[in-house]
């Protein structure tokens, strides 16, 4: 829509296309000011400049009536501005129904992708044209920040915490993926590929991997050799709250709050179990902190979420 | 018409000429080094802080040397150190003391009537403390410097970071009492010194920018050195609040660190608008527009800064309310910014212009902060913040406010005051060329950035792809022109302080009462306290003629 601007950026997801309505509207509301205040000083400039002729009798001196109609009418259109950005954002940040996950480990440098399948990628980031893509993102070291220019999304990924952020891309092709937060030494080159895909091309890719194992399962395999299935498998007698059916539902704690149990919650559980007590269980779960890569995690989380959950998937 | 009372001393030919001036009192370096003359130690600030402007200048030439060709020049390791000692240096030895410590400590005595600061044995001990921490962070930077960004993020800074973070994290938390001692000084100064009839209301506006500035500094401050006396804990004994492995959180350190970092922000530009606020009226010949204004919008940008801090982490996982309020607090400063533009604008209506250099440097500051400005509110709408965060949109948009308008009142105010503080003109014409010199290298610098952002080009960043390098080019370009810009003045000051002519007590026929001694000024600055019976800028464009500090009406 906007390609006949020069040194317009690409723009390859629905996400940027909302995002480019806002920005054009802001960058006319800055010529409009601009061009107010400097036709206003170049005026007044070559009009008032120290040999000119023109009169200097009855200045303006009575300010409030002029300031006030300005206060309130630049209010006015920020405050338009802000609304129309904060409805995006809101929009931008609150993940709908996903048609496809994928799980990305940011650490020092490199972006690590898994996909549900099992298929792995560094760098890179194969997905479907005109799915919704869930991405939920965790680091090992620092704090990095995943940005895809050309669909104008990005978050930060915080050691300590899983985050989330979604994209629906509607172009093919190749796009750049990078990193914005200064992560160290290499931060520069902390950057890969992301490469939309039609719906038959992206299946063929899947295949081609030669993946055998799912996410899911390589998170079983986890899930017993850690000991996790001694007390929340099927047939344990240790009380133990079950996973199954467990993501995607409100869990009430024992110090009173409650958690929707996503990706974080999870995460948080299986690391620092003693802080997030589940009610009327006891605290007997021994922490893995330290003991698990955040990968290692993510294969967990999958395999927990392979156990059904409530909805069909998170909002 | 003539109001203004100025008991027993005529401008003209003032007693106290016959005083000897307070750089030729005393002439041992004793007489310097333990001076208790607000004078002596502003301009001693000034070399303090035109060297650290020059250090930190060096950093960034080589960066921008570096990001002439995709390739690069340093190892990115050097580049990393070096932009982060250009933000350490440039914010905390630059930026934050320069107005404040050299004019404002010059001159707020003597544009309120007084003949020093309240506490001059305080003004001159954090002269100490600021070149202490200067040392400091020469050391950090000399034994190899740091590379975690200004900001210091942890876990980077904590952990994974090596290079001399301590020490420079020491550097700010040392340079933090230094700010504190001048604000503290600024504010019991102005409350106890004002001379009889100088009220509130007939302050000149850079005093009130001053003033807000210092309670800024004042009640910021104490969390930038608990902020860094934690960094620095951390990573001294690997305890701390931030390291998730201990049960804390790295974004905490977000916010204590923009708690203190965005008033930083108005620590940088409340004085520059306050000098700009005097330069507009002396060379339009007018009363400024909307002087209450002025004032009132001046003390609402120091409150409101204390309410914005987490607009630097809308991506950083912040709750979508939570970002929804810091945004519509962010837009609301965006209103008394508004009213400033608008008035210094307007203030030109009707007047009588001059365009001597100071002029020049106070319109290029009012355009730089107006588009500084307009593209702060595109990073303070959220959904525009997502794509632009972390890349070179927000280093052009800052450099804008910060290095544009902030450094642009700089030179402004150090034209405009050199004749009072040195007692010579400069060259008129090198000083034009100067300044228009360092708008259009400014903007050539710069403006590409903000393309480059939106293209996508991540800040902090040795290298990128080639098909960006004709933008980046055309930076580095700018940037040559920008440090020849920078570098003249330093030329021409230099050989008016020899060669130049001498100038009057009021060589450009300013009303401020600090144009009402000799220049320069003696020790005590007046002879007899001034009486204040009339507001700040008496001009009239009309007759072409301002009204003096006796009362006398005066052709220019």
């Amino acid at each position: 829509m906007y390609h006949w601007i020069p040194f317009w950026p690409d723009t390859a997801a629905v996400n940027a296309v909302v995002v480019n309505n806002l920005y054009i509207a802001e960058l006319g509301l800055s010529a409009v000011i601009m061009v107010t205040v400097l036709a206003m000083m170049l005026t007044y400039c070559v009009r008032y400049r120290s040999n000119g002729t023109a009169s200097r009798g009855h200045r303006l001196e009575r300010t409030w009536h002029f300031e006030i109609a300005w206060t309130v009418a630049t209010l006015g259109v920020f405050l338009i501005v802000f609304v129309w950005g904060a409805q995006v954002y809101a929009w931008l940040y609150e993940p709908p129904p996903a048609d496809e996950e994928v799980y990305v480990v940011g650490k020092q440098w490199m972006w690590k992708v898994e996909h549900p399948g099992g298929q792995r990628e560094i760098d890179a980031l194969h997905v479907p044209v005109g799915k919704t893509i869930r991405v939920v993102m965790g680091s090992e070291d620092v704090i990095h920040s995943f940005f895809i220019p050309a669909f104008r999304v990005k978050h930060d990924v915080v050691p300590g915490t899983l985050e989330t952020v979604w994209f629906k891309a509607d172009k093919t092709g190749v796009f750049r993926l990078e990193c914005t937060q200064f992560c160290g030494l290499q931060h520069a080159t902390m950057q890969g590929e992301i490469d939309v895909m039609s719906g038959a091309d992206y299946a063929r890719w899947l295949t081609s991997q030669g993946v055998h194992e799912s996410l899911a399962e390589q998170g079983a395999d986890l899930f017993r050799a850690h000991g996790c299935s001694g007390c929340h498998g099927q047939n344990s007698t240790v009380h133990a709250p079950s996973l199954t059916g467990l993501y995607g539902t409100m869990v009430h704690l024992q110090d009173g709050s409650v958690r929707l149990a996503d990706e974080a919650y999870l995460r948080d559980c299986i690391l620092n179990p003693r802080s997030f007590t589940v009610a009327g269980f006891p605290p007997v779960m021994p922490d893995f902190a330290g003991q698990l890569g955040e990968d290692e995690v993510i294969k967990l989380i999958a395999y927990i979420k392979s156990l059904g959950s409530k909805q069909e998937s998170l909002r | 018409m003539s109001t203004t009372t100025f008991e027993g001393m005529p401008a003209t030919e003032p007693r106290a000429a016959t005083e000897p001036s307070y750089l030729t009192s005393e002439n041992t370096i004793a007489s310097w080094l333990f001076t208790r003359d607000h004078k002596r130690i502003a301009l001693m600030f000034f070399a303090s802080v035109t060297f650290f402007f020059f250090v930190g200048g060096t950093a960034a030439t080589l960066m921008r040397l570096n990001l002439a060709t995709p390739q690069g020049l340093l190892q990115p390791a050097v580049y990393n150190r070096m932009f982060t000692m250009h933000g350490i240096i440039m914010v905390w030895f630059f930026l934050i003391p320069s107005i404040p410590t050299t004019f404002g400590n010059f001159f707020i005595p003597m544009m309120i009537g007084a003949r020093d600061l309240a506490f001059p044995r305080v003004n001159l001990l954090s002269w100490y403390v600021f070149n202490l921490s200067g040392l400091v962070v020469l050391f950090a930077l000399v034994m190899g410097g740091a590379d975690t960004g200004w900001t210091f993020y942890t876990p980077l800074s904590t952990v994974y970071a090596d290079g001399y973070v301590f020490a420079a994290a020491i550097a700010v938390f040392i340079n933090g009492f230094s700010s504190i001692m001048t604000a503290l000084n600024f504010i019991v100064t102005i409350h106890r010194m004002r001379a009889p009839g100088m009220t509130w209301m007939r302050l000149p506006l850079f005093v009130w920018g001053i003033y807000t500035v210092s309670v800024v500094m004042l009640t910021a401050t104490p969390v930038l050195a608990m902020d860094t006396f934690l960094l620095a804990f951390e990573r001294f004994t690997g305890i701390g609040p931030f390291s998730v492995q201990h049960g804390g959180d790295p974004i905490l350190w977000q916010h204590m660190f923009w708690f203190y970092s965005h008033p930083a922000v108005y620590i940088m530009i409340l004085p520059a608008m306050g000098v700009v606020s005097e330069l507009i009226p002396c060379y339009a010949r007018r009363p400024i527009f909307g002087y209450t204004g002025m004032a009132i919008a001046l003390m609402s940008l120091a409150i409101l800064t204390f309410f914005v801090w987490a607009h630097h982490m809308f991506v950083a996982g912040i709750s979508v309310y939570s970002a929804i309020l810091f945004s519509l607090m962010t837009f609301f400063v965006a209103v008394p910014s508004a009213i400033k533009v608008f008035n210094w604008t307007v203030s030109l209506h009707k007047g009588r212009i001059i365009f001597d250099a100071p002029m020049l440097y106070a319109l290029g500051f009012v355009l730089l902060f107006t588009l500084g400005g307009v593209t702060g509110l595109m990073l303070a709408t959220l959904a525009v913040d997502v794509d632009l965060h972390g890349t070179y949109f927000v280093i052009a948009h800052f450099h804008y406010i910060m290095v544009g308008a902030t450094v642009s009142a700089f030179f402004g105010a150090l034209h405009y005051w050199w004749p009072k503080m040195t007692g010579r003109l400069y060259p008129e014409m090198w000083a034009r060329s100067a300044a228009i010199l360092m708008y259009v290298g400014f903007n050539m610098t710069f403006f590409p950035q903000f393309v480059l952002g939106y293209l996508g080009m991540p800040r902090r960043s040795y290298t990128y792809p080639v098909e960006w390098q004709s933008w980046n080019v055309l930076s580095s370009a700018g940037a040559s022109i920008l440090a020849i810009a920078y570098l003249l003045p330093l030329l021409y000051l230099g050989w008016s302080i020899f060669f130049g002519r001498k100038a009057g007590p009021n060589p450009w026929g300013a009303t401020g009462l600090e144009w009402a001694t000799p220049s320069p000024p003696p020790t005590h600055n007046f002879g007899d306290t001034p009486i204040v019976t009339l507001g700040p800028y008496s001009y009239d464009p009309e007759n072409d003629t301002f009204i003096d500090q006796e009362g006398v009406s005066h052709a220019r």
